[in-house]
C-alpha cells in the first residue's frame, strides 16, 4: 500500500516504498545482518524478491533481467561478504553498460571504520566499477538516494549504481518525503546530437567509397535497430555487428558481414581494415575489435557516435565526433542523407560479398562420430523458436554461439562482453526468464563456466523459472587450452577439468531439481534437443559431450594486427588486391 | 610528459576527493600536486590538480573522464598565463653568522622567517614553482633540514570565473 508523504517510516519501509515508486517489480538477493531490516517490509511488498543461492547469482540475474526487460535490474545483499560477492556482477555491468542498482546493507553508522563484524567499504571497493555510488547514513536521505540511483543507472550511458545503507539508517524512523526533484547538477547527459556534426558526418558518408557501419552494443541499448535498418536501406552501406550487438541487424541480410574482432569473420574484419570510412555507432573500439591499434583501419576516416563523450577519441582519433543518443543520431543522419547521393560503393560491396561467401566461419568434422560443439550450437539455434533468448558464458562456446546462432532479432542475445565473466550464463538466463516468462530462454554454457554458478539452478527449480542450459562439455577450459595449443606448444597447464569423470552433469541437474539429459552423438543430440524443447515446467540441463580439440576460428592472435587474421591454423585468407 | 594544471569544481560532499584521486589512479594518470578547499559557495569545493600527461589526447581523456563523475561540476585546463602559486615551509641550518645572509636571500624572494632557534631558521615563501625552486637552490648550501610544500593553487586571469562558466 502506498505510503503518504510525511508519514513516519523506518528507513527500511522508506527503502521499499521508494523502490516501489521507481517501478521495481523484481529484485534478486540474499538477506543478512546489516540488510535484515529491509527484508521485513519487503515481505509485504509488491516487489517479487527472488532468493538466490549466491550474491554473484543475484547480480548477474539482475543484469539478465535488465537486458531482457529493458528495465533497471536490482540486486540486494548484506554488508561485508554479501556486498563483495556483488563485485563481479557490478564490474560486468560496468563494462557492458547494463543498468543495475545494487543495494547493500552496511554496518551501523557509528561502527563504520572500526572493522566491525561483516564490515567492508563496499563503496570504496566498487568506486572504479560503478557509474556512481551512495553511502547513506541517515534515514531521511534514503528516498533521494534511491531516486537518484535509478535515474543515473538508467539514463545516458547506462551502468551500475551502488546504494550502501547503514543498518541504523534502515531501522530508525523519519518522515517519508518523496523528492519531487533530483539534486544532480553535475549530471546532464547529452542526448541530442549536434546538427553541424550530423551534416559533417553525412558529407563524409556520401563521399565515401568503402564505408562500413561499425555497430556496437549501444545501438542495442538505445533500441535503435529500426533506425539502423532504415539507414542501411537508404545508403546500402555494409554492416558489422560487434559481440554486444549481435542480432541488432539480422545476420540474414546480405550487407551484414558478421562480427568483427579477434574471432570475427574475415568479411567483417576485412571490412574494417580496408574501409575508407568507419561509421562507429555505440561502440568503443575495444582491443578485441581493433587488434593492434596502430594497424587498425589505417586508411579510414572515422565518424564516432556515442552517448559517452569520453569514448570518443579514447582509442582511435576521430574525424567527426557525435555525442548523443544513437537512435536520434541515426534518425537525423537518415534525414540529411535522404537528400544526398548514396556512397558509390558497388565495387566495395562486391568485394566484401566475395569475402563473405568465400570465408564463412566453418568447422572440421569431429573425429570418430563424436559431437562437434559448433554443430550442437547451430542445431540448437535452428530448433529453438524465433523469439528465444540466448545467454552464454565466456569462452569458446560463446564465440561459436556468436557465429552459429541465428541472430535475427535484437535483445535476444545476452553475454558477458567487456568483462568476460565466466559464470555469467546460468544466473543471467534466470534473470532473463523472470523478465520474459513466455519466451524460451536457452543458456549455452561451457563445463568450466557452468561449475562456477550452477547452484542458481536450485533457485530456478524452487521459484519455477524453467530455463534451459546446454552444457558444452569438452572436459577442458577450452579457450585457454586453445591458446596453449597455439602459443604454448601444447603444454596444457591446468586446463583439464576432468569433466569426463566428475561431475555427472545430468545427476547434478537432477539433484538441483532440474531435468538432466546427455547427448554424446548426433542421434542423441536430436533426441535430447527435442525433449528439452518440450519441457516447460522445470529447468533443463542438457550435457553435450563434445571433442576437446575444436578451436574457434577465425582468429587474430592477441596483440597483432587484424591483417594477421587466420581462418584456420596457419591459413590466412587471400585478399584480392584490386584497387577500389 | 608535460605538466598540465586542471581546476576542478566539485560538489562539496564526503568521498569526492577519493573519487577524483581514484579516477586518476585507475586511468593511469599521475598527479604531481593536489590542493583542495571550499570555494566562495560552501556547497562547492575547488581542486587544483597538476598532472603529468603524455600528450594533449591523454589530457582530453582525463578531462572527459572527470566530467563523467556525477559530483564534478566543471573542469578547466588553466594555461601558463594563469596565476599559479605554491607555498613552502623550509627549515634551514643557521647559526649566528649565516642567519643574516639567509634572511637577505629570503628577502629577495619576498619570503619571511616564521621561526628561529640557535641553530635553525624556518622560512615561509609563496610563489610560482620556478621562483620557489630558485629560492631552494639558494638555501641548499646552508643545509635544508626539512621541507614541506603545499599543492599548487591557481586562478585564471581576468573577470571570468569557473563557477560563472558552469550552468550546473
Amino acid at each position: 500500500m502506498a505510503k503518504q508523504d510525511g508519514e513516519l517510516l523506518t528507513g527500511a519501509e522508506a527503502l521499499v516504498e521508494s523502490l516501489e515508486r521507481v517501478g521495481v517489480e523484481v529484485a534478486f538477493g540474499i538477506p543478512g545482518g546489516a540488510i535484515l531490516p529491509a527484508y521485513d517490509p519487503l515481505f509485504d511488498s509488491t516487489i517479487r524478491h527472488i532468493l538466490t543461492r549466491h550474491e554473484q547469482g543475484a547480480g548477474h540475474a539482475a543484469e539478465g533481467y535488465a537486458l531482457a526487460s529493458g528495465k533497471i535490474g536490482v540486486c540486494i545483499a548484506t554488508s561485508g561478504p554479501g556486498a563483495t560477492n556483488l563485485v563481479t556482477p557490478i564490474a560486468n555491468a560496468y563494462m557492458d553498460s547494463t543498468p543495475l542498482v545494487a543495494i547493500t546493507g552496511q554496518v551501523n553508522s557509528a561502527a563504520i571504520g572500526t572493522d566491525a563484524f561483516q564490515e567492508a567499504d563496499i563503496r570504496g571497493i566498487t568506486m572504479p566499477i560503478t557509474k556512481h555510488s551512495f553511502l547513506v547514513k541517515e534515514t531521511k536521505d534514503i528516498p533521494l538516494a534511491v531516486k537518484e540511483a535509478f535515474h543515473i543507472a538508467g539514463t545516458g550511458r547506462k551502468g551500475p549504481v551502488l546504494v550502501d545503507i547503514a543498518k541504523d539508517a534502515l531501522s530508525s524512523k523519519a518522515p517519508f518525503v518523496w523528492p519531487s526533484e533530483l539534486d544532480l547538477p553535475g549530471y546532464k547527459p547529452t542526448v541530442t546530437p549536434h546538427a553541424r556534426q550530423i551534416r559533417a558526418a553525412a558529407k563524409l558518408i556520401s563521399e565515401s567509397r568503402r564505408p562500413v557501419l561499425y555497430v556496437g552494443g549501444g545501438v542495442m541499448a538505445a533500441h535503435a535497430h529500426r533506425e539502423l535498418a532504415e539507414l542501411v536501406d537508404l545508403t546500402q552501406i555494409p554492416v558489422v555487428t560487434t559481440l554486444m550487438a549481435r542480432g541488432v541487424f539480422p545476420d540474414s541480410h546480405e550487407l551484414n558481414m558478421g562480427m568483427p574482432g579477434m574471432h570475427g569473420t574475415v568479411a567483417a574484419v576485412g571490412a574494417l581494415q580496408k574501409a575508407d570510412l568507419l561509421v562507429a555507432l555505440g561502440t568503443r573500439f575495444d582491443d578485441r575489435v581493433t587488434g593492434k591499434l596502430d594497424s587498425f583501419a589505417v586508411d579510414a576516416k572515422v565518424i564516432h557516435a556515442d552517448i559517452d563523450p569520453a569514448e570518443i577519441g579514447k582509442n582511435k582519433p576521430v574525424d567527426v565526433p557525435i555525442v548523443g543518443d544513437v537512435r536520434e543520431t541515426l534518425r537525423e543522419l537518415a534525414k540529411v542523407l535522404a537528400d544526398m547521393p548514396a556512397p558509390d560503393a558497388d565495387a566495395w560491396r562486391a568485394q566484401l560479398g566475395t569475402m563473405k561467401d568465400r570465408y564463412q566461419p566453418r568447422w572440421d568434422q569431429a573425429p570418430d562420430g563424436k559431437l562437434s560443439p559448433q554443430e550442437v550450437i547451430k542445431r540448437l539455434g535452428e530448433l529453438a523458436p524465433a523469439d528465444t533468448i540466448f545467454v552464454t558464458g565466456v569462452g569458446q562456446h560463446q564465440m561459436w554461439a556468436a557465429h552459429y546462432l541465428p541472430h535475427q532479432t535484437p535483445n535476444t542475445w545476452l553475454n558477458s562482453g567487456g568483462a568476460g565473466t565466466m559464470g555469467y550464463c546460468v544466473p543471467a538466463a534466470m534473470g532473463a526468464k523472470v523478465a520474459a516468462p513466455d519466451r524460451m530462454v536457452w543458456g549455452i554454457d561451457g563445463d568450466g563456466c557452468f561449475q562456477m554458478t550452477n547452484q542458481e539452478l536450485v533457485t530456478c527449480a524452487v521459484n519455477n523459472i524453467p530455463i534451459k542450459i546446454a552444457v558444452i562439455n569438452n572436459n577442458v577450459l577450452g579457450m585457454v587450452r586453445q591458446w596453449q595449443s597455439l602459443f604454448y606448444e601444447n603444454r596444457y597447464s591446468n586446463t583439464d577439468l576432468a569433466t569426463e569423470t566428475w561431475p555427472n552433469f545430468p545427476m547434478l541437474a537432477e539433484a538441483m531439481g532440474c531435468v538432466g539429459l546427455r547427448a554424446t552423438n548426433e542421434e542423441e543430440m536430436e533426441d535430447v534437443l527435442a525433449k528439452a524443447m518440450q519441457i516447460n515446467d522445470r529447468p533443463v540441463v542438457v550435457e553435450f559431450v563434445v571433442h576437446k580439440d575444436a578451436m574457434v576460428w577465425p582468429m587474430v592472435p592477441a596483440g597483432t594486427s587484424n591483417d594477421e587474421i587466420k581462418v584456420a591454423r596457419d591459413m590466412a585468407p587471400e585478399w584480392e588486391e584490386e584497387v577500389l | 610528459m608535460t605538466a598540465y594544471t586542471l581546476s576542478i569544481l566539485v560538489s562539496n560532499r564526503p568521498g569526492v576527493l577519493t573519487r577524483i584521486a581514484a579516477l586518476f589512479s585507475r586511468r593511469g594518470f599521475n598527479i604531481e600536486s593536489l590542493a583542495v578547499g571550499q570555494t566562495e559557495r560552501p556547497e562547492l569545493s575547488r581542486m587544483t590538480v597538476v598532472a603529468q600527461v603524455d600528450d594533449a589526447a591523454a589530457l582530453e581523456q582525463i578531462v572527459k573522464q572527470l566530467n563523467k563523475l556525477i559530483e564534478v561540476r566543471k573542469v578547466l585546463e588553466l594555461d601558463a598565463n594563469a596565476v599559479q602559486r605554491e607555498m613552502i615551509l623550509v627549515k634551514v641550518k643557521a647559526d649566528v653568522t649565516s642567519r643574516s645572509q639567509i634572511i637577505d636571500v629570503v628577502g629577495l624572494f619576498r619570503g619571511k622567517a616564521v621561526d628561529v632557534s640557535n641553530d635553525s631558521i624556518t622560512i615561509e615563501a609563496t610563489g610560482s614553482r620556478d621562483k620557489l625552486d630558485a629560492l631552494l637552490n639558494m638555501l641548499a648550501p646552508h643545509g635544508i633540514q626539512e621541507l614541506v610544500q603545499s599543492g599548487q593553487v591557481a586562478l585564471g586571469r581576468g573577470a571570468k570565473t569557473l563557477a560563472g562558466k558552469t550552468n550546473k
